[in-house]
């Protein structure tokens, strides 16, 4: 079985030993990555370090060739699918923007709550006050109540970013995995981003990936940085930005 | 279906449609049985019988549209659960021939006798009954569409993919069908249906009641799609056409609503199938032809996708149009029409009728508050400042 009878790790999320090759092309090698329960932390590396690719291994969109995902210390994520691994408690933001457009602002939030996901349960679903109240709750937190009955699809580009976050937020998830919150975004959305994921932090464990610096530094929080599918540095923004390696890989040998 | 699933689901349209469908049921047959015979109001029998085939497309198309228009699943092959449901009728109506067929046989309908069967078909059981005969109307299709869905659903073949293989389900019971070893008649399909329940299939009473019983099935199916569509499973539905990873990585198993969606729309398109072979008194291996679950995807683009009221519209001005050019001097060019209106639709009415009609409503209706504001402004003497004589 996927359950293992005790935790084998005191970690969130714990990948080791993981490798994925597409064709030939080791896009994962070797990575090896921990993320501590209530943890934030911001994932860097340049084009092709294989970023996204770890997100899709840990959601299960992508089955490593090796290696181990355990979440929560005790779920085998490499044997699950995807919808498995949401129902489990692991929420995503995509790089790009992707919000039901033909749908409402809350009729988005309506369908990322975690409540009942099966065929039955929506069939003959009737909304409840506690469902409404966490539906406002979310969308005072993403400045988006004025919007709510308008089109996903008519929503500027940073507010979609933000009804994106607002649906990881209704899903209320344990582990929030966010990939590029802040692109497209001006300074000041920017910074408000960042407000708003240090207050999820407080009661989700978060990793980001972003290529924004000054957002990274923002947050505040450890940084790791990939290169060609594995770690290449770990520590403070500070720690990462000043060694030499990784200065290398981002500014071309 | 609770009753507050009902009233969620009726808006204006929905209800307008429900209205316009009841009358006819109730009025059509009424003029036709009542009316003398050449009178103005009557209305003739072939046009009942004409009329109530519309209906029964028009009930096909509301499935097409519930799983095409709703979670994006296009299938080229829905006319194969039509037929399905108009064989389970026809085999029914076959073994309530009896004695009276040519060659007699109490028990084997005419081209057993004629293909030398020695004795019936297991799977001809049991289709003496009605209950039997009408509830394999909705399990043979519906049962079809869930083994085919769990398989192509599951492994996730979505697109111009999955309408691919249905268009080849629906062409491999064609072939299927078309061979006189299968035992449901080869070529010919099943015909010289006598009566149904005991009632003459071809008397004036009989065909006004099945007109009846077709619009009362249109308006249940109705009911059906729109309690469907406007529960939040419905909400899921449209997150699933518009981005299926997405909802996937919400934690819906995609696959479970497609399946249901897909069982729900081909047991409505088998209870059509069963309504209109005996209007039309025939069912035969053509119905199971690719090209018309094509035309009957047409029929949804023409009245609107994603709408219902439009699928139903959309079936019976196609056909009206059909019936009108294939009866005349045009009638060999009708394919060509029928091609021409689709890219029109296409290219100029990419909403469809309705989708186009709803669209110009809100937009006027936005313009007409926003007119009823100004105007409410310029009372209280905010804005506009007088015009110039």
């Amino acid at each position: 079985m996927n359950v293992m009878d005790t935790r084998a790790t005191s970690a969130m999320l714990y990948l080791d030993g993981v490798h994925v090759s597409f064709d030939g092309f080791h896009a994962i090698n070797n990575l090896s990555l921990t993320l501590e329960p209530g943890e934030m932390r911001a994932i860097i590396g340049p084009n092709g370090a294989g970023k996204t690719t770890m997100m899709d291994i840990i959601t299960g969109k992508t089955k490593p060739d090796e290696g181990t995902v355990l979440f929560d210390g005790v779920t085998d994520l490499t044997r699950l699918d995807e919808t498995r691994i949401a129902e489990l408690g692991i929420g995503r933001k995509f790089q790009k923007p992707t919000v039901f457009e033909s749908q409402s602002v809350q009729d988005n939030l309506l369908l990322a709550l975690n409540v009942d996901h099966s065929v039955k349960g929506t069939l003959f679903w009737s909304g409840s006050r506690a469902e409404s109240e966490r539906i406002d709750k979310v969308l005072e937190t993403i400045r988006l109540t004025e919007a709510r009955n308008r089109l996903a699809g008519s929503l500027s580009h940073g507010q979609k970013q933000w009804l994106e976050i607002g649906m990881l937020l209704a899903q209320d998830p344990k582990l929030l995995l966010v990939d590029e919150p802040v692109a497209g975004m001006t300074d000041v959305e920017t910074h408000l981003t960042a407000e708003l994921l240090k207050e999820i932090n407080k009661t989700h464990t978060v990793m980001v990936v972003e290529h924004d610096m000054t957002f990274v530094r923002e947050l505040g929080v450890k940084v790791t940085c990939l290169h060609e599918g594995t770690v290449l540095a770990e520590g403070t923004i500070d720690q990462v930005s000043s060694n030499e390696r990784v200065i290398e890989v981002y500014l071309g040998r | 279906m609770t009753p507050h699933m009902l009233t969620r689901s009726l808006d204006r349209g929905a209800t307008i449609f429900l209205a316009v469908v009841a009358a006819c049921g109730i009025l059509i047959p009424l003029s036709n049985l009542l009316l003398p015979a050449g009178s103005f109001l009557q209305v003739p029998t072939y046009l009942v019988a004409l009329w109530g085939k519309y209906v029964c497309y028009a009930l096909l198309a509301l499935s097409i549209d519930l799983i095409w228009g709703y979670c994006g699943i296009l299938s080229l092959g829905h006319g194969a659960f039509f037929a399905l449901g108009g064989y389970a009728m026809g085999m029914y109506l076959m073994r309530q021939i009896g004695t009276r067929g040519v060659y007699g046989n109490p028990v084997l309908p005419d081209f057993m006798v004629f293909l030398n069967y020695s004795k019936l078909p297991w799977y001809w059981y049991g289709f003496d009954m009605f209950w039997f005969a009408a509830l394999m109307v909705l399990v043979v299709p519906g049962l079809l569409a869930f083994c085919f869905g769990w398989l192509a659903f599951r492994s996730r073949v979505t697109g111009v993919y999955l309408s691919i293989i249905t268009q080849a389900m629906t062409y491999a019971l064609l072939l299927a069908f078309f061979r006189n070893d299968f035992g449901f008649g080869g070529n010919n399909g099943l015909t010289d249906f006598k009566d149904i329940l005991g009632f003459n299939v071809q008397a004036e009473g009989t065909r006004a009641a099945l007109f009846t019983l077709s619009c009362l099935a249109l308006i249940v199916g109705f009911l059906i799609c729109r309690a469907i569509v406007s529960s939040k499973l419905g909400k899921v539905l449209i997150a699933v056409r518009d981005a299926e990873s997405r909802t996937r990585f919400l934690g819906y198993r995609v696959e479970s609503y497609k399946l249901f969606v897909f069982t729900v729309s081909a047991c409505m398109a088998g209870v059509a199938g069963a309504l209109y072979v005996p209007q039309v008194g025939i069912i035969n291996p053509s119905e199971f032809a690719p090209g018309n679950s094509i035309e009957a995807v047409i029929w949804v683009a023409v009245g609107g996708r994603g709408t219902l009221v439009g699928a139903a519209l959309g079936a019976v001005v196609v056909n009206y149009a059909k019936t009108f050019f294939t009866s005349g001097m045009l009638a060999p060019y009708w394919l060509f029409m029928l091609g021409a209106m689709f890219i029109l639709v296409t290219l100029l009415l990419p909403k469809g009728i309705v989708g186009t009609f709803n669209a110009w409503w809100d937009s006027s209706k936005e313009k007409r508050n926003a007119a009823t504001r100004a105007s409410a402004a310029a009372e209280d003497g905010v804005t506009e400042p007088k015009m110039a004589e």
